[in-house]
C-alpha cells in the first residue's frame, strides 16, 4: 500500500460533482486510452451497478470521454467533451447494463477500437475518493492502480520474457515497488505490470520494446 | 516523522515546538521524500482553485447538472449585504455562503479541491476564505493552514474513513468541519493540543449525521450541510479558544465517529434509499431528474 500524503487528503483537485463518479472514471478511460495505444476511432462504454443508474446525473459520461481525450481530472473541458470527441472524429456509446454481475457498483467496461481496427477492452472500477483500479484487460485479470509510475507490457508468454524486462530496468536503475504477472492461456498472451519508483523514460521503453515476444510496453503516469 | 496518531503528532509538536502545519510538511518531505518547493506550491495551487471556486460561485449564474441547486451562494451574499447585522455574523455568514457556493460549483462540473471530497469541499473554502477577509491573514498563512488542516484529514482517513459510503456523512463533512476547526485554531495562535481538541469537538457535534443526497446527486442535502459543516468549525473553534476543551482526545473521537459510521444502516451511507432521499419528495425529485 502507497502511504498517504497530504495530497490525498486536501485533493484531488477535481472537476466535479463526484470523486468517484467524476474524478474516478475519467481515470479508468485515461488509463484504458493509454493501454489501448493510437488514436482511438470507437468507444463503447459498458456501465454497470450506480455507473448505470446514475451516470448522467454525475457527468460520468463526460468524463469518461474526456478520459479517451487524454484530459486529467482538472480539465475546464471535460464539460464539453462529447463536441471535442465529435471534433476529432470519434464514435461513442454509452450502454447502462442492469445485469448483475457481482461486480463492484462503480464499475465500467471501456472498448476501444483504435484507428488501426485493433480492439481493446478494460474493466475498471472507482473505488472511492477519485482512486481507481483495473481489473481486466481483454478478458484476463489484472490489478492496476496508476498510483506509482506504472510500465505495462503486453508479452507471448515465452521464457525469458521478465529476464528481459528485468534487465532493462536494472541498466536505467529503476528500482521495482511492485511486480505482477498475469496471462490468459499457456504460451499465449502475457501481461506484466510493474510500478516504480524512478520515473521511466521511453528510451528504456524502446529496449524493452526490442525484444520480439513483447508485443507493447507503455508507461502509464496519472 | 511520520505519525499515526493524534498522540504521536501532539508528541512531535511538543519535543520540536512547531505547529501542526510544519509537523504535516516535515512528514511530506522529510518522511515521504517530497521536494519543500514542489510541495508548498502544490497547496498554493490548492488554495488557488479554492478562492476561484468561491469567486465563481458568487459572481457567476450557476445550476448544477441534477438542477436541484444553484444561484445560492449569490442569495446568501446579498442578504449578507443588505443589512448591517447579519443574524450569523460576518465570519459565519460568509463561510456558510461561500461553503454553499462551492457545492454549486461542484454540482455544475466546475474545479473544486476534495477536501477530503468533493461532496464536503465546500466547508474548508468557506472558513478559509471568509476567515482570510475578516482578518486580513496572507496567503502564505493560509497555504499553511491547509497543511494542518491535511494533518488532521490523513489521521482520519488513515485510522476511520472520510467516505460517506462507508461512514454516513458525519465522516464527510464530519472530517472537513474538524480539518476546518483544527486549522482555524493554528490561524487564530490557538496550541497544537487545543487544534486536536477543536477537531474533537466539530467531529462530536455532527456524530451520527447520515448520508442520504437526493437522487443520489451531490446537491442536496450536501450543500446545507456543507454550510453547517463550516459554522460548526468556527463554532467548536471559539469554544476552543475560550479555554473550554474536549473530554475525549482526538484519536478517541475519530475511533468513535468510524465505529458509529459503521452502524448506520446501509439505506442511510449514500445509497440513496433513505432519508431525505427515499421521502415521497425525494423520489418524486429523483424520477424527475433520471425519468
Amino acid at each position: 500500500m502507497r502511504e498517504i500524503s497530504v495530497f490525498d487528503v486536501v485533493g484531488p483537485n477535481m472537476i466535479g460533482p463526484s470523486s468517484s463518479h467524476t474524478a474516478g472514471a475519467l481515470r479508468i478511460a485515461l488509463m484504458a486510452g493509454k493501454i489501448s495505444k493510437g488514436k482511438p476511432k470507437k468507444v463503447k462504454f459498458i456501465l454497470y451497478g450506480s455507473f448505470a443508474m446514475t451516470y448522467k446525473g454525475h457527468g460520468t459520461d463526460k468524463a469518461l470521454l474526456a478520459g479517451i481525450l487524454g484530459m486529467n481530472t482538472e480539465d475546464y473541458r471535460i464539460r464539453d467533451s462529447f463536441r471535442l470527441a465529435d471534433e476529432a472524429g470519434i464514435e461513442y456509446e454509452f450502454v447502462p447494463c442492469t445485469e448483475n454481475k457481482g461486480y463492484h457498483p462503480n464499475t465500467v467496461e471501456v472498448v476501444i477500437t483504435n484507428e488501426e481496427g485493433v480492439t481493446t477492452s478494460i474493466l475498471g472500477v472507482s473505488i472511492g475518493g477519485g482512486n481507481v483500479k483495473l481489473k481486466q484487460i481483454n478478458g484476463a485479470d489484472i490489478s492496476l492502480s496508476g498510483n506509482l509510475t506504472t510500465l505495462f507490457v503486453q508479452q507471448y508468454d515465452r521464457p525469458g520474457v521478465v529476464a528481459h524486462i528485468s534487465k532493462c530496468l536494472n541498466d536505467h536503475n529503476v528500482n521495482i515497488a511492485f511486480m505482477k504477472l498475469y496471462r490468459d492461456n499457456k504460451g499465449e498472451n502475457a501481461y506484466t505490470i510493474i510500478e516504480t519508483d524512478e520515473k521511466l523514460d521511453e528510451r528504456l521503453v524502446d529496449e524493452i520494446q526490442a525484444n520480439p515476444n513483447i508485443k507493447s510496453a507503455i508507461v502509464i503516469e496519472l | 516523522m511520520d505519525f499515526s496518531s493524534a498522540a504521536e503528532l501532539l508528541k512531535i509538536c511538543q519535543a520540536s515546538g512547531i505547529p501542526i502545519s510544519q509537523a504535516m510538511i516535515d512528514r511530506e518531505t522529510l518522511y515521504l521524500g517530497a521536494d519543500t518547493v514542489t510541495t508548498y506550491s502544490r497547496m498554493e495551487h490548492s488554495y488557488e482553485i479554492m478562492k476561484n471556486a468561491v469567486h465563481s460561485a458568487v459572481t457567476e449564474d450557476i445550476r448544477s447538472i441534477g438542477g436541484l441547486i444553484g444561484g445560492e451562494a449569490k442569495k446568501m451574499d446579498a442578504y449578507r449585504a443588505s443589512t448591517e447585522k447579519p443574524l450569523c455574523g460576518s465570519v459565519i455568514s460568509k463561510a456558510i455562503g461561500y461553503a454553499m457556493g462551492v457545492l454549486e460549483v461542484n454540482a455544475s462540473m466546475g474545479l473544486i479541491v476534495a477536501a477530503p471530497t468533493a461532496g464536503s469541499s465546500g466547508v474548508i473554502p468557506g472558513v478559509f476564505v471568509a476567515l482570510q477577509e475578516e482578518y486580513g491573514f496572507t496567503d502564505d498563512q493560509m497555504v499553511r493552514a491547509l497543511f494542518n488542516a491535511g494533518a488532521i484529514g490523513y489521521l482520519i482517513t488513515r485510522n476511520a474513513t472520510v467516505a460517506g459510503a462507508e461512514g454516513g456523512c458525519q465522516a464527510e463533512v464530519g472530517a472537513a468541519s474538524a480539518m476546518a476547526a483544527s486549522a482555524a485554531v493554528e490561524l487564530m495562535g490557538g496550541t497544537p493540543e487545543q487544534c486536536m481538541s477543536a477537531a474533537g469537538t466539530a467531529i462530536t457535534n455532527i456524530l451520527g449525521l447520515v448520508c442520504d443526497p437526493i437522487a443520489g446527486l451531490v446537491e442536496a442535502p450536501c450543500q446545507k450541510r456543507n454550510a453547517m459543516g463550516a459554522s460548526n468549525a468556527i463554532v467548536a473553534a471559539q469554544i476552543t479558544l475560550a479555554g473550554v476543551g474536549n473530554l475525549l482526545p482526538l484519536d478517541e473521537v475519530i475511533d468513535v465517529m468510524y465505529s458509529v459510521g459503521r452502524s448506520i444502516p446501509f439505506e442511510l451511507r449514500e445509497t440513496a434509499l433513505g432519508g431525505v432521499a427515499g421521502s415521497p419528495t425525494g423520489c418524486r425529485l429523483s424520477k424527475q431528474i433520471f425519468g
